[in-house]
């Protein structure tokens, strides 16, 4: 599977020196499959080592036709660790999370300073299209295509490759990504189903499916939860926490229950500053910030 | 454009960062780009073409004495006049064709959104709208073959002359106007209907908790509200008569100037005689008609073009106007 | 003072318009197909084969009068069914990537500037009548393709069977392309733009270059759309008269594919344009029960391409948004 993975990724073109050979990710394990509930430990908060950085954002500002979005963040993220954007509505979370793969780029009037480094280069000198392929995103509300099943998955990569794979080649990429999002069982007896017809949960780990199975080294999620009900949010959740063994994970949602339950690290901005940041016990046991306290309890949100 | 970012502290904005290049791309992207282009800016060029040409020639061969001068049969083209009459057809029909198309299309319309959304009448308004589908569906010379079809049935002479041998001609302004009005049906139906139903419920329910009738409430809140859209669908109805030749050369009987029919109420002579539109007079100067006149021809129709740019230009403005007084902005959209 | 209507009495006059227009639609089927039964009632429907001079066949029947007799209705109309059929897929196949194209350029790669052009100009051209496309076809194209485009050698090939006079199939079908493109543009441009934005924001965040992501992503999704404009534009192709008549040459033959390029230059009847030429000679039965069941055919091929257009959207339903 990996030589396959390693096949396709070959055949992007040699790039200028300041930008890297496309896609040679060294992962520190293998990648594994969602375990069943029944194989995970009964404690939630494995105590990872965390992997190595895989992006680092220094004073990174963001701003809609002048008026300022988010101000002067710097953070750090790692594979093998989960980091929870939290904060009140409109304090720049969201932003800053579409502006780790560029996607603020579709806004016309967005504009962006400051360094935010991928593995060691600045991603303003990376294709937007060799970006978006290594740091993936999901988003609120699941939009899978209007197509089957398999087709979804294997968009990304279909398209991304210079020649077009045949089906002989997708197909296990196919399935090892809907394993790892833990959708194969559910829908592995007819993959040529209309996306649209499975369930608002379903649909959701499709989308996350489809993101991964192009192996991404930094995964972003906007509030993935929030469209779902508890069920298939629990779902998602155990997702996440089994996926950041082979990524990066960036979160944002606006409830602190959830943040509790996922994040390993936690950044709390506040109306575009990064009021905190710090590991999970740190934001929300020992915060140092008063508004970090008040925001954690509740006090206003 | 990529600014350098040497000073993460620095002032430069950023507001792209590098592009997919090109090269990336395969190839069958890159023409499919072209392609797009290429089809896009040809079209233009096509309308381009088609409007300069038109104008060209018309001004070339346009002079007012010819708007204003009847036709007459001659031999030279110095002899065979305006078109002073087949512009007056023109408009004749399309009176009688919107007067007949507009007061059933509406009626159709409303009856189908008012009266008919729920039980036996549902279906019928699913007949009432399929008819109209077909109708709008057929081409025009059917339409035609139809009215005549239709005309000539003795019963029916009354609407036109009788030949010799006692044929009913079937030809006849009221006959092609009441035909013309099957064609600007669709068009004022379909306004209608969209109109009254993008009507939002609460200003229905607002007017029957008042204690209004339901008709009461069709003449003074829902009528007045869908003023735009009966404007456009009317205008299109317009434009659609005004650009039918099949109709006319089939129904109108053909004659170069107005001929009354004989006999009869006076005041009907004219729209029970024959004559010929703008469309029909362009169709028999062009080669494929008996005269073969092309300045004549390419006269008639740079003033047809006008017209229809004309009309197309109202609709927009309406359309235009309608979206900034609904308070949206004015969609892009091209239907 | 008059009496507020009830509403009852409304409804009823609402109603009665709308029957109207019911009967309108069932009156029309009807005397067309009263008016075409000698000719079915003659051959059942070996007259739409082919056999005969069509020419020959025609020439009599509009020279019979009065009660004529039953082997006058003798009818082989297979060289016009052969020309529509050639002319209208020909101009379907040449309309539909054109108006796909041009549809995706407006929406999704025109400059702001450049689409608020193209708007009015595809409504523009929507709308010129079909009788200035004639009149441009026969005054502009039918010389120059006669004069400029077909050599001796293709004329002489067809000396004595055909005259190439330019006026040809390839003008008609150029033309009628050119006439039924912009309604498909403005439909797919429609269908275009309402395609939601969060499948958009998702094949970029995938990484997929613009042109891979409109034709994977947009353009799959409105195939009802696609579908539902070619259903219409063919609608028109078949029923184009006036254009048709006037480039076509107006010649009873149907153009030979054998013929290498010469083909394209060789005239042709359309059923519409039969009709169309044939018109003054309703008064003859014969002919007269010839027309209407020609114009039977149309009317019924309208009906069968809505009904086949409802028909193959729904499966492609199948893949869209569960309304």
């Amino acid at each position: 599977m990996t030589t396959a993975v390693a096949e396709l990724k070959s055949n992007e073109p040699e790039r200028a020196l300041t930008v890297p050979p496309v896609r040679t990710i060294v992962l520190d394990r293998p990648p594994e499959p969602v375990r069943p509930v029944s194989q995970r430990d009964a404690v939630r908060r494995i105590g990872l080592a965390a992997g190595p950085e895989r992006l680092r954002l220094e004073e990174v500002s963001v701003s809609y036709g002048g008026k300022d979005a988010v101000r002067g963040v710097s953070l750090s993220i790692h594979q093998g660790e989960v980091l929870a954007l939290i904060g009140p509505s409109g304090c720049g979370k969201t932003t800053l999370l579409r502006t780790l793969n560029r996607l603020t780029e579709l806004t016309p009037n967005a504009a962006r300073t400051g360094r935010i480094v991928l593995d060691g280069h600045d991603i303003h000198d990376l294709e937007d299209t060799a970006l978006r392929a290594r740091v993936a995103m999901v988003f609120q509300q699941p939009n899978p295509f209007p197509m089957s099943i398999f087709d979804n998955v294997a968009f990304a990569l279909r398209e991304q490759s210079r020649r077009r794979p045949r089906r002989a080649e997708l197909e296990p990429l196919v399935l090892d990504a809907l394993r790892r999002a833990g959708l194969y069982e559910e829908v592995k007896d007819d993959l040529h189903r209309p996306a649209l017809r499975l369930s608002g949960g379903q649909q959701q780990r499709l989308c996350i499916a489809r993101a991964i199975a192009p192996r991404p080294e930094v995964l972003l999620m906007d509030e993935p939860c929030s469209a779902l009900d508890p069920i298939s949010t629990g779902v998602v959740e155990d997702l996440i926490h089994e996926l950041r063994r082979e990524l990066a994970v960036v979160v944002v949602t606006h409830n602190l229950a959830q943040a509790h339950r996922v994040a390993d690290k936690v950044a709390f901005m506040y109306l575009g500053d990064l009021v905190e940041y710090g590991t999970a016990q740190q934001v929300f046991e020992e915060s140092r910030a008063p508004r970090t306290r008040d925001y954690v309890r509740g006090t206003f949100g | 454009m990529s600014a350098p970012l040497a000073n993460p502290r620095g002032v430069a904005l950023a507001t792209r960062g590098r592009r997919s290049s090109v090269r990336t791309w395969r190839w069958s992207d890159r023409l499919a780009v072209l392609a797009a282009w290429a089809a896009g800016l040809f079209l233009c060029a096509v309308a381009a073409a088609v409007v300069i040409y038109m104008g060209y020639r018309g001004i070339e061969y346009l002079r007012p004495a010819l708007l204003f001068s009847r036709p007459a049969p001659g031999v030279a083209q110095s002899e065979t006049g305006g078109f002073l009459d087949p512009l007056l057809g023109t408009m004749l029909l399309t009176a009688i064709g919107i007067a007949l198309a507009a007061p059933l299309a509406i009626c159709s319309a409303l009856w189908i959104v008012e009266y008919g959304r729920h039980g036996r009448a549902r279906r019928m308004s699913r007949v009432v709208e399929s008819s109209i589908e077909v109708v709008a569906g057929t081409p025009d010379i059917v339409i035609a073959l139809f009215g005549v079809a239709l005309f000539q049935l003795h019963a029916l002479a009354f609407l036109s002359s009788t030949g010799e041998g006692g044929g009913v001609t079937g030809q006849s302004f009221i006959v092609a106007g009441a035909v013309m009005s099957l064609i600007a049906l669709p068009p004022i139906f379909v306004a209608t209907r969209d109109g009254l139903q993008a009507v939002p419920a609460h200003l229905r329910e607002a007017a029957y908790a008042l204690g209004k009738t339901r008709i009461a409430t069709i003449r003074r809140v829902l009528l007045p509200r869908v003023r735009a859209n009966l404007a456009t669908g009317v205008t299109l109805g317009v434009s659609r008569i005004v650009a039918d030749t099949a109709i006319v050369i089939v129904l109108l009987g053909d004659t170069l100037r107005f001929e009354p029919a004989t006999g009869g109420l006076p005041g009907l002579r004219l729209l029970r005689g024959t004559g010929s539109s703008l469309t029909s007079y362009v169709f028999d100067n062009s080669p494929a008609g008996e005269a073969g006149a092309p300045q004549k021809a390419y006269a008639a129709a740079f003033v047809l073009l006008v017209f229809v740019v004309a009309l197309n230009l109202v609709v927009e403005r309406i359309g235009r106007a309608q979206a900034s007084s609904q308070g949206l902005a004015a969609d892009g959209g091209i239907a | 003072m008059m009496r507020p209507w009830s509403d009852r009495r409304a409804g009823g006059i609402l109603g009665a318009a709308s029957l109207l227009t019911c009967l309108c639609v069932l009156a029309m089927v009807a005397f067309v197909a009263v008016n075409a039964w000698p000719i079915f009632a003659h051959d059942g429907l070996r007259w739409l084969g082919p056999g005969g001079s069509i020419k020959g066949q025609i020439e009599t029947m509009l020279n019979s009068t009065g009660h004529p007799p039953a082997s006058v209705f003798h009818l082989r109309a297979w060289p016009i069914v052969y020309g529509t059929l050639l002319v209208t897929v020909l101009a379907v196949a040449i309309a539909l990537p054109l108006a796909v194209l041009c549809a995706v350029f407006i929406v999704e790669l025109a400059p702001a500037g450049v689409r608020g052009v193209m708007v009015p100009v595809v409504r523009l051209l929507a709308s010129v009548p079909s009788v200035i496309w004639g009149l441009i076809g026969v005054l502009v194209l039918v010389p120059y393709v006669g004069n400029h485009l077909i050599t001796t050698s293709e004329r002489d090939s067809l000396l004595g069977t055909v005259q190439l006079t330019g006026a040809s199939l390839l003008v008609a079908v150029v033309v009628l392309a050119l006439m039924i493109a912009p309604i498909m543009v403005a439909l797919i441009c429609d269908a275009l733009a309402a395609v939601p934005a969060s499948w958009r924001e998702g094949a970029a965040a995938l990484g997929v270059n613009r042109p891979r992501a409109i034709r994977a992503v947009n353009l799959r999704a409105i195939r009802p759309a696609i579908v539902a404009a070619t259903v219409l534009a063919t609608g028109r192709a078949l029923g184009e008269a006036i254009m048709i008549s006037m480039v076509s040459g107006s010649f009873f033959f149907a153009p030979r594919p054998g013929d290498g390029l010469t083909f394209l230059f060789e005239p042709l009847r359309t059923i519409a344009s039969t009709l169309v030429d044939y018109r003054e000679g309703i008064g003859a039965p014969a002919l007269k029960a010839t027309l209407y069941a020609l114009a039977l055919l149309l009317l019924l091929s309208a009906l069968v391409l809505s009904l086949g257009g409802h028909l193959i959207k729904q499966p492609l339903r199948r893949h869209q948004v569960p309304a």
